[in-house]
């Protein structure tokens, strides 16, 4: 089976959030940017899985610049064969989309793996605009998934609850918790995703169909009101009068 | 005019699917058109969703609809979107409305937005606020497109009742056959409302020693009518189920009320919660850093202060 896993980078989740002053561009300055945990935790670390236990392949795609190649080279390290970077700094989920359907139509790809969805822009739509480009079913939140030939038993959060639905290749999958288990690299991998072939690719033509116009932080909170842990008649009387909440 | 697809899972609306129509409906107005509603599959009073807002409601009959297929939604959806002439199409932010956006917006070359917190400004174009940055920061989307998809982010919308009941017509747009087969459906919530859709939530951590303690973290959501919670070490060590699990890497939330109790508040799980209208953080650690995130906060041990605020919910639900 050929898999090919979609990954993305992120800010930290612990990097500093600031825009420029007129609030039109996010700070990159200082800014560690990591793999987004849904894509390796979950998603590439299950599509590996499969591959150990079952043979084909895995292939990393990534829509960006070289500055991100180090990216590319740890979800080596955690076992993809290959890498796919498509040369371009990608500016809307369906700028992306479009891109993606592209290498995995050309290249033949069977299962497409993304994460349920990015901690930076958190809008889940580049699965389900990938299964639309390709006319695939798409199948997602899921936290469980087997394959037997070509035929994929998954578990998917629905609403209330979840479901297990049978999917023949090919496919779009997105992962959440529970699909896998995150792994750490070893020296092994490392040094072995060194060598592992990484081919840049030019984007295709697309329109962005949306654009940001502005940023902006919350107002800071106003500061912690304390209550005595004596007193809940005291906080359940502020819940109701001043926040308005029960 | 606008289209609202409301969901309707087991034939019945929740929240969700008022508040979209409600979204719908503003948008509507704003645009100076109609709003709409598109129901799939067999559905209990379909023209409540006129109260919201919904001029009329169109109703798809088939029998595939009770297995969701996003494939074969999206392209009924599409169809109807374009034999109505929709030039807005609005869904729920529900695991449903989210795996339907995107493939919403290829099919109809429609530019999307994911999460909307608010109406659309349509002062200058259309322009959609969302939140980004796991709830860190918000942007402004500008959606330049002739068609555009949005779906609404649970519990940003005032939802009233006030409309009338809305006439159900059927609509005859082709269904596609399905190749997704759903064989086990489980259901996990306990009859309270699920996470992600809950306005109350009481949520705990380590600080409570181990899951025999959880008995006054559920008291106390029973008064309160609250959807109960957890954070990520909890659900690793099995304490409490993944599902549970709030925070980056598990279920994100933004209920009304979110009371934590013995939960330091790692960025993390703050990632996962600070869209709450209001935090109450209960910790015996005056230096938790949770209480910076906080409205309210009480210094004390969970044991005792749990078990109190539960009779004190009491009290006032009696009174």
């Amino acid at each position: 089976m050929k898999r090919l896993v979609c990954i993305s980078k992120t800010p930290d989740t612990t990097a500093p959030i600031s825009f420029s002053s007129d609030g039109t561009t996010f700070n990159s300055a200082g800014v560690q940017y990591i793999l987004n945990p849904y894509d390796e935790w979950y998603a590439l670390v299950r599509a590996v899985e499969l591959k150990e236990k079952q043979g084909g392949t895995v292939t990393v795609l990534h829509v960006g610049l070289a500055e991100n190649d180090q990216i590319i080279r740890k979800a080596l390290a955690i076992g993809g064969d290959d890498a796919i970077r498509v040369n371009a700094d990608p500016k809307s989920a369906f700028f992306t989309a479009k891109q993606i359907a592209e290498v995995a139509q050309s290249g033949g790809y069977e299962v497409v793996f993304c994460g349920k969805e990015t901690i930076d822009y958190n809008a889940s739509e580049v699965g389900a605009m990938v299964a639309e480009c390709l006319e695939v079913p798409f199948i997602s939140y899921a936290t469980h998934m087997e394959v037997n030939g070509q035929t994929a038993t998954i578990t998917r959060d629905v609403e209330g609850g979840s479901e297990v639905v049978e999917v023949v290749a090919p496919f779009v999958v997105s992962a959440a918790k529970g699909m896998a288990e995150q792994r750490i690299p070893n020296m092994r991998g490392i040094m072995m995703a060194k060598n592992k072939p990484l081919k840049v690719v030019e984007p295709i033509t697309v329109e962005n169909p949306v654009s940001v116009v502005q940023y902006s932080l919350p107002p800071a909170k106003q500061g912690v009101k304390m209550v005595s842990p004596e007193d809940m008649d005291e906080l359940v009387r502020l819940l109701h009068e001043e926040a308005k909440v029960i | 005019m606008v289209l609202v697809y409301a969901e309707s899972p087991n034939g019945q609306f929740k929240k969700a699917a008022f508040e979209a129509v409600a979204y719908g409906h503003l948008t509507a107005l704003a645009l100076g058109t109609s709003c709409v509603a598109l129901v799939l599959g067999d559905t209990a009073d379909a023209g409540q969703l006129g109260l919201y807002g919904a001029s009329t409601v169109y109703q798809v009959q088939n029998d595939h609809f009770s297995d969701f297929d996003s494939q074969v939604y999206t392209a009924v959806i599409a169809s109807a979107a374009q034999k109505l002439g929709a030039q807005v199409v609005v869904v729920s932010h529900t695991s449903t409305g989210k795996s339907l956006l995107g493939r919403l917006a290829v099919k109809l070359h429609a530019g999307s937005v994911a999460g909307a917190k608010a109406v659309p400004d349509t002062a200058n174009g259309f322009v959609v606020e969302k939140g980004v940055f796991s709830g860190k920061a918000t942007a402004q989307y500008a959606i330049q497109s002739a068609v555009k998809v949005v779906s609404v982010m649970g519990n940003s919308i005032p939802i009233k009742a006030d409309g009338h009941i809305a006439s159900v017509q059927s609509l005859d747009v082709a269904v596609p056959p399905s190749r997704v087969k759903v064989l086990e459906r489980k259901t996990v919530s306990g009859g309270k409302a699920p996470l992600p859709e809950a306005e109350l939530v009481v949520s705990a951590g380590r600080g409570l020693k181990g899951p025999e303690n959880w008995g006054i973290v559920e008291e106390l959501a029973d008064a309160l009518g609250a959807t109960t919670a957890c954070s990520r070490p909890v659900a690793d060590i099995g304490w409490r189920p993944h599902h549970e699990h709030v925070g980056q890497t598990g279920v994100a939330i933004r209920p009304n009320l979110y009371i934590a109790a013995g939960i330091s508040g790692a960025i993390q799980h703050l990632a996962g919660v600070n869209s709450s209208k209001v935090i109450v953080v209960i910790n015996k650690d005056p230096e938790a850093p949770f209480f910076k995130a906080a409205d309210y906060g009480v210094v004390g041990d969970a044991f005792e202060v749990l078990p109190r605020l539960a009779e004190a919910v009491k009290r006032f639900k009696n009174s």
